[in-house]
């Protein structure tokens, strides 16, 4: 077992391990920090497989996280209500069910991610840093100016959706959804990145005329990577919105795309558990610093600067070393 | 709906359009001359802001406080320049941008624990307080067209000073070469710590002026600053001339989408619905100018070589 696969497992066993004590003590504070941490982990595994594994600096991943959390609320306003989505051609109404949000919040992503992905991937470096980020903002300033979704007060989920043998509203419960979410795409991203399909987006990264000579063109395997990684993020925002029982513009705003680009570069950029490390740290430190001094932003700021000046391998990197391939 | 109206929103149109010019030009010369995105760019004008507007407050003039605002935002500049921005040079975009968001995270506390969680606010000098008339009947704000004659002699200035002065001679040569410059014994670190002073002090100098017309407080700055990037894009990032051209248009297709758009839309839907309609299409407007844009230039309408 090398090092990282060591620190890796103790990642995963320590999420798992905590809300289950906190849980035998009682403790459905600490449970719900432990969901938060697991979802956005899984936005950050999305973001850490276009970023890291792609090399597209996407600074407007807060679209789809947004998105799958739209998804979540507006599901669940119809189905409150009982009024349908759309009425024609046919009907579609809301959903109580979580797989079928799930299902739903995947392809939105998924299609929202190929519209921007096609349109920002023909530019590269800062522009395509700027692009990704105007379109989330596009997107932010729709669902503000929605008032039938809330618009800037965004939307309360009353009831969460429920899923089959399960009880979705014990924390506990819900907190192991979203741990075995994350663990799956974890699997596929290990999985995806050993592939025939991550060596060719690898090579995209590094050097993308070498991979066009290979006979492999490079925009195609961009863009589904984009997908991909737009859709666990949405899949996250999805379970976000459901956690808080709320979901506004905010979860679309730039600060939240900034944040997610945090968990990943605070855990270490492109590797496995760099945003699992990197989320658990920051809600962590929120909870903790945000409890202890209003000041916590300035705490925040000061650690992050420090990170980027003089850590540069994230968490992972300063716990398991350098990664093999660097 | 009168010339007169027409006129009055092409007004605020440009004048918008000038202040996004004065941050777009600090952003796309730090682009251009030193490769760095700075995000913190919108917390040097809210930096500005809250300098003018405090010292306006204490001493009861607003033209001390504008100069005491674009000297303040022009120091913190400098300051984080020498402290931070200069190890980022050699960076990728991604540490740049991860470094530069930790930058607003604390400025925006520092502002707080200066000057207390509320906002602050600044009155329009008594000598521009009135209304200018304007052909065709009405009036028009005396201060903004004051706004729009301190943004263009901004840029007037800004010409000269790139293309008749040794320190602008510098700034170019440093855009096309900066090992050469170095080597010609120029000292490279005074030349970029003085650019990133320039580009911070006209954004302070806006923020002081933006300062009389809305509410001084904590997150102005990144609404502007995103403005700012869209008009960098269009305009080619690195370009003063193409931050100026960019800003024009982003100012007037914001306004005028804002103010006729929902009117548009009132000619064949429901009054309600074409407020809303109209209102998120004008929200929009400016990034689909972006995207149009750069579907035909994708580096821009003024694409510097770099």
């Amino acid at each position: 077992m090398s090092r990282e696969a060591l620190v890796n497992a103790l990642l995963a066993l320590a999420l798992l391990g905590a809300p289950l004590i906190a849980a035998a003590q009682d403790e459905p504070f600490y449970v719900a920090l432990a969901s938060r941490v697991a979802i956005l982990a899984l936005a950050g595994v999305g973001l850490n497989f276009a970023l890291g594994t792609g090399g597209m600096v996407s600074f407007g991943h807060a679209a789809f996280f947004g998105l799958g959390g739209y998804v979540a609320g507006v599901a669940a306003l119809h189905a409150f209500e009982g009024s349908p989505f759309f009425a024609w051609p046919f009907e579609i109404g809301g959903s109580e069910s979580m797989v079928v949000i799930w299902l739903v919040a995947l392809a939105v992503s998924a299609l929202a991610a190929l519209a921007i992905g096609a349109g920002s991937l023909r530019t590269s470096g800062v522009y395509f840093i700027m692009i990704t980020l105007a379109f989330a903002q596009m997107i932010y300033y729709l669902a503000v100016s929605l008032p039938a979704y809330g618009g800037e007060d965004g939307l309360s989920i009353y009831i969460r959706s429920t899923l089959p043998l399960v009880d979705s509203d014990d924390p506990l419960t819900f907190f192991l959804v979203c741990y075995a979410l994350l663990l799956l795409a974890l699997f596929l991203v290990h999985r995806l990145v050993d592939s025939r399909f991550g060596a060719a987006l690898q090579c995209a990264r590094m050097n993308p005329l070498r991979l066009a000579t290979l006979g492999i063109a490079p925009f195609p395997v961009k863009l589904a990577a984009f997908t991909f990684s737009a859709m666990l993020t949405g899949l996250a925002g999805a379970l976000y919105a459901e956690l808080n029982g709320f979901v506004s513009p905010a979860m679309l705003s730039w600060h939240r795309s900034g944040e997610i680009i945090v968990f990943v570069i605070l855990g270490g950029v492109g590797r496995l558990f760099g945003p699992v490390a990197g989320a658990a740290l920051f809600i962590l430190l929120e909870a903790f610093v945000g409890g202890w001094t209003d000041r916590w932003q300035l705490v925040l700021g000061g650690i992050l600067l420090a990170v980027v000046l003089f850590a540069r391998g994230g968490v992972i990197g300063l716990l398991a070393g350098k990664a093999r391939h660097d | 709906m009168s010339a007169a109206f027409l006129i009055e929103q092409l007004l605020n149109g440009v004048q918008l359009g000038v202040m996004l010019f004065l941050m777009a030009a600090g952003l796309t010369l730090v682009f251009g001359v030193m490769g760095l995105i700075n995000l913190a760019h919108g917390s040097l004008y809210m930096t500005g802001a809250f300098f003018c507007a405090w010292i306006a407050g204490e001493t009861g003039s607003f033209w001390l406080g504008l100069a005491g605002g674009l000297v303040a935002a022009a120091a913190a500049g400098a300051l984080i320049e020498i402290l931070v921005i200069r190890r980022l040079y050699d960076r990728d975009h991604l540490d740049q941008v991860l470094a530069t968001f930790a930058l607003i995270l604390i400025f925006s506390e520092l502002m707080r624990l200066i000057f207390g969680d509320r906002p602050l606010y600044l009155d329009i000098p008594g000598l521009l307080s009135g209304a200018v008339p304007l052909p065709g009947g009405g009036g028009y704000p005396a201060y903004r067209l004051a706004i729009i004659g301190v943004g263009l002699a901004a840029a007037v200035g800004l010409y000269l000073l790139i293309a008749r002065t040794r320190l602008g001679m510098r700034i170019r040569a440093g855009e096309s070469d900066r090992e050469m410059i170095g080597a010609l014994g120029v000292d490279i670190r005074t030349l970029y710590t003085a650019v990133f002073a320039l580009g911070a002090g006209l954004a302070g100098l806006a923020g002081g002026l933006v300062g009389a017309l809305q509410s001084v407080q904590v997150g102005m700055g990144e609404p502007v600053l995103i403005l700012a990037f869209v008009v960098i894009i269009i305009g080619g990032i690195g370009s003063v001339k193409g931050a100026l051209v960019g800003a024009v248009l982003v100012g007037v297709t914001d306004t005028l989408g804002r103010v006729f758009l929902p009117q548009f839309f009132g000619l064949f839907l429901p009054a309600s619905e074409a407020t809303s309609v109209g209102a998120s299409l004008a929200a929009m407007a400016i990034y689909l100018l972006m995207a149009g844009v750069l579907a035909f230039r994708p580096r821009g309408l003024f694409p510097v070589d770099v």
